[in-house]
């Protein structure tokens, strides 16, 4: 292999009081992996991800974290919605973890602006972060992870409420820094079929981990077919439409138990 | 304007003045965060559970600050979990429970002993005969601790209080923070209480910020306005409470009140323009 183990996960479940989110779940995230994490809402994907940035204890097992430098993007967050800060602020502060002093390094006003620049984000460093619009906001704050992220870059559902275009957008750059620069990704997703296009492995998860490999590996699955069946397709009157169906489709959970 | 000038001959005038303006100082740098992490009604709670301490302290014949102090640390520490964490009760809520269990404890205790009697009222209202030279040395030192710490950590405070997800996740301690947070802000209201009043002290807290918020649109911004604001406010209460022989803590409420409706007109119109 050659290549650096960032995280690994042995046999770790989380638990909420009585409630078990995660069960016995066992990975690892080597170096310029791009991991998706997948699986029916309440299936411990997020539970998960924030056990590992050390937001929530496991219950058992191990979580060994092979790296310093983490960048992470949430969902987006309501308390953000008005406070007072400028979009440079915001992405600087991406820098934060590397800096003990009270101002920031030219080192890191440089990494700072490159990331601007990459994102397309020069005009808009000096306005208020809660005048942006959503996708705008979503922007800045993966700047701010990029910032962070010298290694790791965590995602978790970074692109719920987002319409399809910037969705695309953000998918695709995170892609190109996965592929161009090497960053290690990892990200909860909802949506399958960017999740398969864009990842190297696939974690699908139902509490337990019901499957762990490449993501060629799990289009074969009968999970796949099953996370991407579609109810009835209003075109083409069938139960189980072609997956390059473009027709309007009402999707029915038929996850696997 | 002699008048103004005489002011200054006081001794008491001028202990108030030096810790008051400190204290301003101090409660408007952590109101900065404590508004926008939306833990504003932790002041108050302080402010009333302080209250019930002075009260206990006073029946039992020992320096309030014996008291308050611990009590008040111990509450911050307290009022900071109920109001990040997910318990039964809800944050605001039991914030309200607690601080007026802790004034209903206080006022019990007084009217069983000594009755509400001045020394009492000082407390609630505030007094500007209130402040020793004890707590003079004591705003000294709570605000070079205050003002060391926030420019020193200002990156990562900013970082705390605008995700704390974010900041935990690249590697700060936010937990720490959130502790050495309540614990100025439990001393900041401790010290501040004998002049502006346990009633009052929070708008200490909450008024600066919200009045800068009206009109600067980056954290930097509202942190400098809010501290000059805090300052400005204290002594303009201060001189107008002694020339028109109001209550010192009031007279202050009410400067911040017409500066934050100046700012609030100033930033309608900023909008406009």
């Amino acid at each position: 292999m050659g290549k650096k183990e960032l995280i690994s996960c042995r046999n770790v479940s989380v638990q909420y009081g009585s409630l078990i989110a995660v069960k016995d779940v066992s990975f690892s995230l080597n170096e310029g992996d791009y991991l998706c994490i997948v699986g029916a809402n309440g299936s411990g994907k997020s539970t998960l991800v924030k056990t590992i940035l050390g937001l929530c204890r496991p219950a058992c097992g191990e979580i060994v974290k092979n790296c310093k430098d983490i960048g992470y993007l949430g969902q987006q967050n309501a308390a953000q919605r008005d406070f007072p800060a400028t979009v440079r602020e915001v992405i600087m502060s991406g820098c934060v973890s590397r800096n003990k002093l009270p101002f920031y390094s030219n080192a890191e006003k440089q990494r700072a602006k490159e990331q601007i620049y990459k994102l397309g984000l020069e005009k808009l460093t000096k306005k208020s972060f809660k005048e942006l619009s959503g996708g705008q906001m979503q922007r800045v704050l993966l700047a701010r992870a990029f910032c962070a992220a010298s290694e790791l870059l965590v995602l978790d559902e970074p692109v719920n409420g987002l319409d399809p275009i910037i969705t695309d957008e953000l998918y695709s750059i995170v892609r190109s820094r996965n592929r161009d620069e090497g960053l290690t990704v990892l990200m909860v997703s909802h949506d399958i079929h960017r999740a398969v296009q864009n990842a190297t492995h696939i974690l699908h998860l139902n509490c337990n981990a019901v499957f762990f490999g490449t993501s060629e590996d799990y289009k074969k699955t009968p999970l796949y077919n099953e996370m991407t069946a579609v109810e009835t397709c209003s075109t083409h009157a069938c139960t189980h439409c072609a997956r390059d169906c473009t027709a309007s489709h009402i999707r029915l959970g038929v996850y696997p138990s | 304007m002699m008048k103004i000038v005489s002011l200054f001959s006081y001794d008491f005038i001028l202990r108030a003045l030096i810790a008051g303006s400190l204290v301003a100082l101090c409660s408007a740098l952590l109101g900065v965060i404590l508004v926008l992490k939306r833990y504003s009604m932790i002041g108050d709670g302080l402010s009333h559970v302080g209250f019930g301490a002075i009260a206990i302290a006073m029946s039992l014949n020992v320096a309030p600050l014996v008291i308050s102090l611990p009590v008040s640390l111990i509450a911050a520490f307290f009022l900071l979990r109920i109001s990040s964490a997910d318990s039964g009760i809800k944050g605001d809520a039991a914030i309200a429970l607690i601080s007026t269990s802790a004034l209903a404890i206080g006022i019990l205790v007084t009217s069983v002993t000594s009755g509400l009697n001045t020394d009492v009222t000082a407390y609630l209202f505030g007094s500007i005969l209130a402040l020793s030279s004890l707590d003079v040395w004591l705003s000294i030192l709570l605000s070079i601790i205050v003002l060391t710490l926030f420019i020193w950590c200002y990156q990562r405070i900013f970082a705390v209080t605008f995700d704390e997800t974010f900041a935990t996740a690249s590697g700060i301690s936010s937990a720490r923070y959130n502790r050495i947070l309540a614990l100025l802000t439990a001393l900041t209201i401790v010290v501040g209480m004998r002049l502006m009043g346990a009633m009052m002290i929070s708008s200490l807290i909450i008024f600066p910020v919200l009045t800068s918020m009206r009109v600067f649109k980056s954290f930097c911004s509202v942190t400098i306005s809010s501290a000059v604001l805090s300052v400005a406010c204290f002594f303009i209460g201060l001189i107008a409470s002694f020339l028109l022989s109001a209550p010192t803590g009031a007279s202050i409420v009410a400067a911040n009140l017409v500066m934050f409706l100046i700012f609030a007109l100033l930033g309608k119109i900023c909008k406009l323009s």
